[in-house]
């Protein structure tokens, strides 16, 4: 038996789907523990907890809200010492966080003040005879490890979309907690969030992703990207670092080495050659599509399916296309 | 202003990787090494905010590794970092607060107004050692910063989220970890490279504690099968709609 304490991100007031993954991956592993309870600590302004019942739908036993002011924004040190405390109380055996960069910015100052282990990034897990094995890519992404995480409590996070939200309703019951730390004291202080692409979907967040790369020319070409990504509906679009560095698109859109590892489930490739940094970013993809006119480039052996053309002709087809067969539904 | 930045030996990784035949780590045959890409930007970043604080004070590199990790730890000093620390161990354990420990016990007491981290270090993918040392040391700590200012005894920094950035304001002394995009490393220059077999290089045993994480096997990943060349141009547009609704049903 093994309870699960999961952390349920919130940013700029809205739980994220990266939340419910945890919870999902939570269940899991209280259930390969032979059972035990899921809790998972909301913390926000005043009204967050109005965000436990999508919880308690995907599985957690009880939701511990913390609203408060002081967790308008995100508060690392409030939330380490708060999520310390649960985990040192001997509740539970696990915490579980997503492998965000919120989340990665938390766990190991949790695991560093209880003085536990921390598995970072997992897109899988076993328990086998009491210990959490889990698949972590090493080596920019070019080798899968096997990790043993020893002991309890320990703390492991999932990548994000390793684990699809499952319902598993559970009536929901919350329970109000207080920070074990003033949250208005903080010496570090988020004083603004800075939304990268209003309204739009984050590429961890999308089922669907178009990314650019140097083969568009130049910045406004991307707006082939966004209108494809339109006819989607739930699509994102991303870059690889050549259009970064050259200010085409935010680092934040980055996709690869020194970006973001995204997994959607389809992740087309718009003139894009395929480096190697790139492809550790998005190999992952479950159907990848590349559009490129060199019929040599390396993104073609990573694809399911190519088309070699001109961007320029090719994306507003594949857009009109797209457009045609959801409207077939 | 008085400046640590830890940085870590890692193979290049424009290779194609080995496993040994036990299956439990990667060959290292062959394999080239170099300082991890975050913390080049971390190295760059210590130099800048000490030229722009009227040179004064000292950026000290601190590596974790083998014996081999002089050499990275050279290239710093090369760069501009005035001396170097060497924390021995035969290679870097899976186990992040084990290595965090080593590092923050030789920090500890060193007077730093700043540590500085990469984000990431690309060979363990951890991401985990520079926040461990923060709480260790009870340092205030910023993660994934792509921008920078530092005014006096108080700093702004932006930290890159997944689509968005988040301003943030932090005392000194502080604990940072540096991402993509704040700065673009220089190069050693021939003068410094001379000048950097002269700087001071401390090497002593690395502190390391229990592990509670620990590598059972390494594997490569599933190849994905080659894929198909469906056409050329807007001709071969309609046959891959077709094939994302009908095969891999993601339309």
């Amino acid at each position: 038996m093994a309870n699960v304490l999961v952390f349920a991100e919130v940013r700029g007031g809205d739980l994220r789907k990266v939340a419910l993954e945890a919870v999902t991956a939570a269940r899991a592993l209280a259930e390969l523990s032979g059972g035990g309870s899921v809790h998972a600590l909301l913390a926000g302004d005043a009204g967050i907890g109005k965000a436990a019942e999508a919880l308690a739908q995907h599985g957690a036993d009880a939701v511990l809200v913390l609203e408060h002011t002081g967790f308008a924004q995100y508060n690392p040190e409030a939330l380490a010492a708060t999520l310390a405390q649960k985990l040192g109380s001997g509740t539970y055996s696990y915490a579980l966080f997503s492998a965000t960069a919120q989340g990665r910015d938390l766990s190991p100052r949790v695991a560093a003040k209880c003085g536990v282990g921390l598995a970072a990034d997992l897109t899988g897990f076993t328990v086998e005879g009491g210990t959490v094995v889990g698949q972590h890519f090493t080596m920019n992404g070019k080798v899968i490890a096997t990790l043993a995480l020893a002991g309890t409590p320990s703390i492991l996070s999932v990548r994000p979309a390793s684990f699809q939200p499952a319902a598993a309703p559970r009536p929901l019951v919350t329970e109000v907690v207080t920070s074990a730390a003033d949250p208005l004291a903080s010496r570090v202080k988020v004083v603004e969030l800075k939304q990268g692409n209003t309204g739009k979907l984050d590429l961890n967040d999308a089922p669907v992703i178009v990314a650019g790369g140097r083969g568009l020319k130049a910045p406004e070409h991307f707006k082939l990207c966004e209108e494809l990504a339109d006819a989607f509906g739930n699509a994102a679009v991303g870059a690889t670092r050549a259009v970064t560095d050259e200010g085409w698109r935010p680092h934040s859109d980055q996709i690869g080495q020194t970006g973001r590892n995204v997994s959607p489930t389809l992740y087309i490739a718009v003139g894009i050659s395929g480096a190697i940094q790139h492809l550790a970013g998005m190999r992952t993809s479950k159907t990848i599509v590349a559009i490129n006119k060199d019929k040599d480039a390396p993104i073609f052996k990573v694809a399911d399916y190519g088309i070699v053309g001109d961007v320029f002709e090719v994306m507003p087809a594949l857009t009109a296309a797209v457009k045609a067969a959801k409207a077939q539904g | 202003m008085k400046i640590a930045v830890c940085i870590k030996r890692v193979p290049v990784m424009e290779v194609k990787f080995a496993i040994t035949a036990d299956g439990s780590r990667v060959d290292e045959a062959g394999l080239k090494y170099d300082i991890n890409d975050f913390d080049l930007w971390a190295i760059e970043a210590g130099l800048q905010l000490k030229e722009k604080h009227g040179n004064v004070g000292e950026v000290v590199v601190i590596s974790l590794g083998p014996d081999a990790a002089s050499e990275q730890i050279r290239k710093a000093l090369a760069m501009g970092a005035d001396r170097g620390v060497l924390l021995q161990a035969e290679r870097s354990p899976a186990d992040g607060l084990s290595v965090a420990r080593a590092l923050a016990a030789e920090i500890k007491d060193g007077g730093y107004d700043l540590v500085l981290f990469g984000r990431i270090a690309i060979d363990s993918m951890n991401q985990m050692t520079g926040p461990m040392v923060a709480e260790l040391l009870d340092l205030p700590c910023v993660t994934n910063v792509c921008r920078l200012e530092i005014t006096g005894a108080t700093g702004r920094a932006e930290r890159a989220l997944e689509g968005a950035t988040e301003v943030v304001e932090f005392p000194l002394p502080v604990l940072l970890t540096i991402d993509d995009g704040l700065n673009k490393e220089r190069l050693p220059s021939l003068k410094g490279i001379m000048a950097a077999k002269k700087k001071p290089l401390d090497v002593k045993p690395a502190q390391l504690g229990e592990a509670r994480v620990t590598v059972q096997r390494m594997a490569l990943p599933p190849e994905r099968a080659a894929g198909r060349i469906l056409g050329d141009n807007a001709d071969a547009v309609p046959e891959l709609v077709r094939l994302l609704q009908t095969e891999a049903k993601v339309l």
